[in-house]
């Protein structure tokens, strides 16, 4: 395998690595619900992608065939993501989980909850 | 058009069944062509209507800027996540939008959700109202006429609504 | 140096799905737990994928399709369920 590729391949994969770690901390370190769906949908989305870009091009070195096949799932997460993160955030809000004591503008929380307009 | 019903669904069929099977032989070429036209005319009738893409140039263009913000916003927020918790101030925003397809409020609440600090929480019921958390909200009126000229503007002209 | 960059990454995965076990443990509310889960599904393609370019086999990417299609779907269905009390209205 020429080098510049196996440079190109391990860098990719060092920073989906970092970018997945990182997301996954964030995960397990911010207080709130609301702040931590931020680190996953996130960090984890460019991190997963910098791993199936680094895969795509390995596997189109090693069948000597372009393989881009991994793009659908990159396409896939990518659109996924702010779905599932949207859907999350609505069960928070319909629990009426608490934000952090800091939080700028807790009281929209409820009127997110009746989906109304905010109050003026 | 009396063949492909749904044109763009066709495309997407011929070439996601190519990338599945990762080959361009004749063979898997007929088949996706086969699926391509029966799929879209079999479910022809469950489709609800949409707007059209009016501005496939910007559509483009949007793609390609929302692809470097991901990139840029993802790297930002990486470092505020390890950066210090208790400089954080994280808040809700409500960003007053007016659009009345529902495809256009999902792909502006989607950007949201991927780009700059912010993930889109919910949906006012007369769609008037995006209520959006930030992880670290600086001006909330610089915020919201961000989101406004970056990202709804361009939706707006691509969808014509 | 492929096979050693491989296998830091990982162990830096690794490490990731240790930290969303915790919060799968840790909760305090369900949310986080569905929020872990959905953290851990992309973490797990992730590993997978790493074990297919380790063996330089393409096989492991449809397992990969699957577990992220599978991971949305069981995300969305559970949000569904805490929402409304059902997943089928």
């Amino acid at each position: 395998m020429p080098l510049y590729l196996e440079i190109i391949v391990c860098v990719l994969l060092l920073i989906g690595g970092i970018f997945l770690l990182v997301g996954s901390y964030g995960l397990a370190r911010l207080p709130d619900i609301y702040m931590r769906l931020h680190s996953p949908t996130k960090a984890s989305t460019l991190g997963i992608t910098g791993v199936l870009i680094a895969s795509m091009i390995l596997h189109s070195y090693l069948q000597e065939f372009i393989s881009i096949k991994e793009l659908l799932i990159t396409l896939f997460l990518l659109i996924t993501a702010p779905v599932a993160a949207n859907m999350i955030a609505k069960t928070a809000i319909h629990h009426e989980i608490k934000a952090k004591e800091k939080t700028r503008g807790k009281e929209l929380i409820n009127s997110m909850r009746n989906r109304d307009a905010p109050p003026e | 058009m009396r063949f492909f019903p749904m044109p763009f669904h066709s495309i997407m069929l011929f070439v996601v069944w190519l990338l599945l099977n990762n080959s361009l032989s004749a063979g898997q070429m007929v088949l996706a062509a086969f699926f391509a036209i029966t799929i879209p005319w079999l479910v022809k009738d469950m489709r609800d209507e949409h707007p059209k893409i009016r501005r496939p140039w910007l559509a483009i263009r949007y793609v390609l800027m929302v692809m470097k913000d991901i990139v840029v916003a993802n790297v930002e927020v990486a470092l505020l996540i390890i950066g210090p918790i208790k400089k954080l101030q994280p808040g809700f925003v409500a960003v007053p939008i007016n659009m009345s397809s529902e495809l256009g409020i999902t792909v502006l609440a989607s950007t949201v959700s991927l780009t700059p600090g912010t993930v889109s929480a919910e949906v006012s019921k007369d769609k008037n109202w995006l209520y959006i958390h930030a992880l670290h909200l600086g001006d909330e009126g610089a915020l919201i006429k961000e989101i406004k000229s970056r990202y709804e503007a361009p939706i707006k002209e691509i969808f014509g609504c | 140096m492929l096979i050693w960059t491989i296998t830091l990454v990982a162990v830096c995965i690794c490490i990731a799905l240790i930290l969303n076990l915790w919060r799968l443990i840790q909760g305090p509310s369900v949310s986080d737990r569905i929020l872990a889960l959905d953290t851990m599904y992309i973490n797990t393609i992730a590993l997978i994928l790493l074990y297919g370019m380790y063996t330089g086999s393409a096989l492991y990417f449809e397992a990969a399709l699957l577990i992220a299609m599978l991971g949305f779907v069981s995300t969305a269905a559970l949000s569904k369920y805490l929402l409304r009390g059902d997943i089928i209205e």
